[in-house]
């Protein structure tokens, strides 16, 4: 009793920590995850829009690539700080995770800077090599940026992966690691699905956020080339990929079903192992079921194995404590995913629909409104996605091995560093916003020279510092 | 040599090559801090802008490449230091943050007083990030990390007089550093003026990192002996080639020569750090944790060097072709020196 009593300040003094590390790595990955879908997707839409300003000699096209790549460069450098604070954070908020599990999944991370790497220094070249280097030429310098950041993604994605399904290691009776198979942590069980979806995610994501700027810009009345050809470009992109995305997810929830059946449990509210599930859209979970919403009887036993005499695991298979927290959340957060990944899929039928009539975009103004709020929506789906794959995970941060408490740091101060993070990416966010705002106003008002971008001056600096327009 | 060595090795050649690549730019960002608000500050920030401007987020990847390698490799060293060296390193994240955030935006910000903010936080923290990362050497060299998750004090571990030392060390050689970077730059621009400008700041730094230096070493002696007999014993001749090397660019500065500057200075800086490899080995925390003892299953370090072999065939070349474009100033269009009265450059498909 006097040692629980002695122990009980340390104890208190480590859990405390655990929700404000939480959160902070919530909220830092919940921002990274936009920029880096920004890294993974925009440089291929650069890249056709340059291809294609080449290839029909078009030059709205070649501006656009143009732009595209100095906004490019924008996110990827706001990208890069917050990329830099989470290989930070890996340390600094869960120095158990890292210091025990390092030498397993490390390497996917020294894979991936080789691809960042590549991306960040072809990046560079590509935007110095406008008007400098011949057409094609610069293009290609344009290709290794795709490339890498597909492959970059991929490392990353890898690494979440593996926390979801770990595997190709042996532990010693202290727990510590004995020996590593790095074939099995690379390609480990749940990469063909979850890595595939987050790339799929980039695409739609960017998509539609870039065409949702033009469609902004159309329906205040700039309805010219460039804005058709701004809105098309990137909405065609986004809209293939939707579709093949709901087919990668739909095998993604399977597999769940299969690998972490407690997770799908949490995401569906299902609070005992049975048959016959009733498939519920929204409503509130509680422990006797699901409260409101609306059921579809059989069609969550259906999903999961076609049949709707399918066996759904429960959340009552193991105790209370091994159990995500937040189950209404990640079930709405499901939801909420899965109905704007289908509402997207319409608009971008939609279109398809229009323009296989009369070669046009639809001329209802309600198209444009539609897509205007697409790229905020896709981004809510992101977010929405990210949240059940991480809170679905907890109480684990290796599932099934080590939980996410005993992963965190033992030093205090996290609740400091979470609010100044809270207010300092605040205001990154609404400055990086500002910028591009700021970019688009000089674009449509003023000449291209005059946007200078973060890979330094190709052009002299102004001589004063006063406001320049 | 085991591979474990092998691996520190790899993970030193990150570290050389951060401390020159981010060093410099860090010192730039001094530079461009206290460079005033005159006609000649300002001539001296556009200068600053377009040396660093193709190549300040590739200075900043070796600082990525260190912590993976560290993680992946020697993952229990480097959960001791991150979590007893929370503040230092915390404070130092959020320095990275505001100082690229700064100079990402600082050409884009429209309005004069958010431009004058973002300068002013990428000037600021230039100058606090690499103090603070020189607080944690100075912590690790101590021996004041011991093994374990925040197993060390939090405060003191970092915050006393030989790890302030250490943070002021930093500071100063990435100002003298990037001031001999910046004379060659200012050549390259073809602006005389300002190749003396930063002569002149480059003498001065590198006389305060020199007598920082050499109070370094009583300090060391005091407070880190493991570190001091290590320098002054296997790592000496090494400490020797670095002294001459900074004297060889003291001279060359004070006599207005400029050829040589470059090579001079940086072996001055890479001479010292494998000279500090060479005293701390085989320790990655003195005389608490040897390389042998945390390093990695042996697959993950063979995947190490491999991985490293593979960025040398693929990133340096790549990294080459754009300092060479960068130095060439083919990415700068006709080589348009900053200050100079040039319009915007006109198209040409």
């Amino acid at each position: 009793m006097i040692s629980l009593v002695g122990h009980l300040p340390n104890l208190f003094a480590v859990s405390s920590e655990l929700a404000p590390a939480r959160s902070q790595m919530a909220f830092t990955l919940g921002f990274h995850i936009i920029l880096a879908c920004l890294g993974v997707a925009f440089p291929a839409l650069m890249l056709i829009a340059n291809y294609r300003g080449l290839r029909r000699n078009d030059a709205d096209a070649l501006r656009l690539a143009e732009r595209w790549s100095k906004v490019a460069a924008v996110t990827f450098a706001v990208g890069a700080v917050t990329g830099t604070v989470l290989s930070f954070e890996f340390g600094l908020l869960w120095p158990e995770f890292t210091g025990r599990f390092g030498e397993v999944f490390g390497i996917l991370f020294a894979i991936e800077g080789i691809f960042f790497f590549t991306e960040a220094i072809f990046l560079a070249i590509y935007i110095y090599g406008w008007k400098r280097m011949s057409g094609w030429a610069h293009f290609w310098t344009g290709v290794p940026v795709v490339i890498s950041g597909i492959g970059g993604a991929y490392s990353v994605v890898a690494v979440n992966s593996w926390m979801n399904q770990p595997g190709g290691f042996t532990l010693g009776p202290d727990g510590s690691v004995t020996s590593v198979d790095l074939w099995k942590v690379i390609f480990n069980d749940a990469v063909p699905y979850e890595v595939p979806h987050m790339i799929l995610a980039a695409y739609i994501v960017t998509g539609f956020l870039v065409a949702s700027v033009y469609a902004v810009g159309m329906l205040r009345g700039r309805r010219d080339r460039h804005h058709r050809l701004g809105l098309l470009i990137p909405f065609t992109v986004a809209a293939i990929a939707a579709p093949i995305q709901f087919a990668v997810g739909d095998t993604a929830a399977r597999a769940i079903a299969e690998d972490q059946p407690v997770k799908f449990a949490a995401m569906e509210c299902v609070q005992t192992t049975h048959r016959n599930v009733t498939e519920y859209i929204f409503g509130i979970c509680t422990d006797d079921g699901v409260k409101g919403g609306i059921g579809i009887p059989g069609f969550d036993s259906f999903l999961v194995g076609f049949d709707t005499d399918t066996k759904v695991t429960g959340l009552d298979s193991v105790p209370p404590d091994e159990r995500p927290p937040f189950n209404t959340l990640l079930h709405w957060c499901f939801d909420i995913m899965v109905g704007i990944g289908t509402a997207l899929i319409a608009l971008g039928a939609w279109l398809a629909f229009v323009w296989w009539r009369r070669r046009d975009i639809p001329s209802t103004p309600w198209f444009l409104r539609a897509v205007a709020v697409s790229g905020v929506a896709a981004v809510v789906a992101l977010e929405c996605g990210w949240i059940v794959t991480e809170v679905g995970r907890q109480p684990w941060v290796v599932y099934g091995v080590m939980r996410t408490e005993d992963a965190v740091t033992g030093a205090s101060g996290v609740w400091v560093t979470f609010a100044a993070t809270l207010a300092l990416y605040t205001a990154l966010g609404v400055a990086t916003v500002l910028i591009l705002r700021t970019m688009s106003g000089r674009w449509r008002s003023a000449d291209e020279a005059e946007v200078e971008v973060p890979y330094g001056p190709s052009e002299p600096a102004p001589p004063i510092t006063g406001e320049s327009s | 040599m085991s591979t474990a060595d092998a691996v520190a090795g790899v993970m030193w050649v990150g570290a050389t090559l951060y401390a020159v690549f981010g060093g410099a730019d860090f010192g730039a960002g001094l530079w461009a801090l206290i460079a005033g608000s005159g006609e000649r500050g300002q001539r001296a920030r556009g200068l600053v802008d377009w040396a660093i401007g193709p190549v300040w987020e590739a200075n900043h990847v070796w600082l990525i490449f260190v912590l993976v390698v560290l993680w992946t490799a020697f993952a229990v060293a480097f959960e001791s230091v991150m979590s007893t060296l929370f503040i230092p390193l915390s404070l130092a994240a959020l320095g990275i943050v505001l100082r690229g955030s700064g100079f990402a935006f600082h050409k884009l910000a429209r309005r004069g007083h958010y431009r004058r903010l973002a300068e002013r936080l990428f000037g600021l923290f230039s100058l606090l990030t690499p103090f603070f990362m020189g607080t944690v050497v100075g912590a690790i060299a101590s021996g004041r990390v011991p093994v374990g998750n925040a197993a060390g004090d939090p405060v003191t571990s970092w915050l006393n007089g030989l790890s302030i030392l250490t943070g002021a060390l930093f500071v100063a050689t990435g100002a003298y550093l990037s001031a001999v970077f910046l004379v060659s730059d200012a050549r390259r621009a073809g602006e005389e003026d300002m190749e003396r400008y930063f002569a002149t700041r480059a003498l001065v730094a590198a006389v305060g990192a020199g007598a920082i230096a050499v109070a370094g070493l009583f300090v060391y002696r005091a407070d880190a002996r493991y570190i001091y007999d290590g320098l002054t014993g296997d790592g000496l001749p090494l400490v020797i080639v670095s002294a001459l090397c900074g004297l060889g660019v003291l001279l060359l500065l004070w006599r207005g020569g400029r050829r040589g500057t470059r090579p001079l200075a940086v072996g001055a800086v890479v001479a010292v750090i494998w000279g500090w490899g060479v005293a701390q080995y085989p320790y990655l925390l003195p005389k608490s944790l040897t390389i042998s003892d945390g390093a990695a299953d042996n697959e993950t370090l063979i995947a190490v060097l491999i991985v490293f072999g593979v960025a040398l065939v693929v990133v340096v070349p790549a990294l080459a072709f754009l300092y060479t474009l960068a130095q060439r100033s083919v990415l700068e269009g006709e080589g348009r020196p900053p200050g100079q009265a040039t319009g915007s450059s006109s198209p040409t498909p």
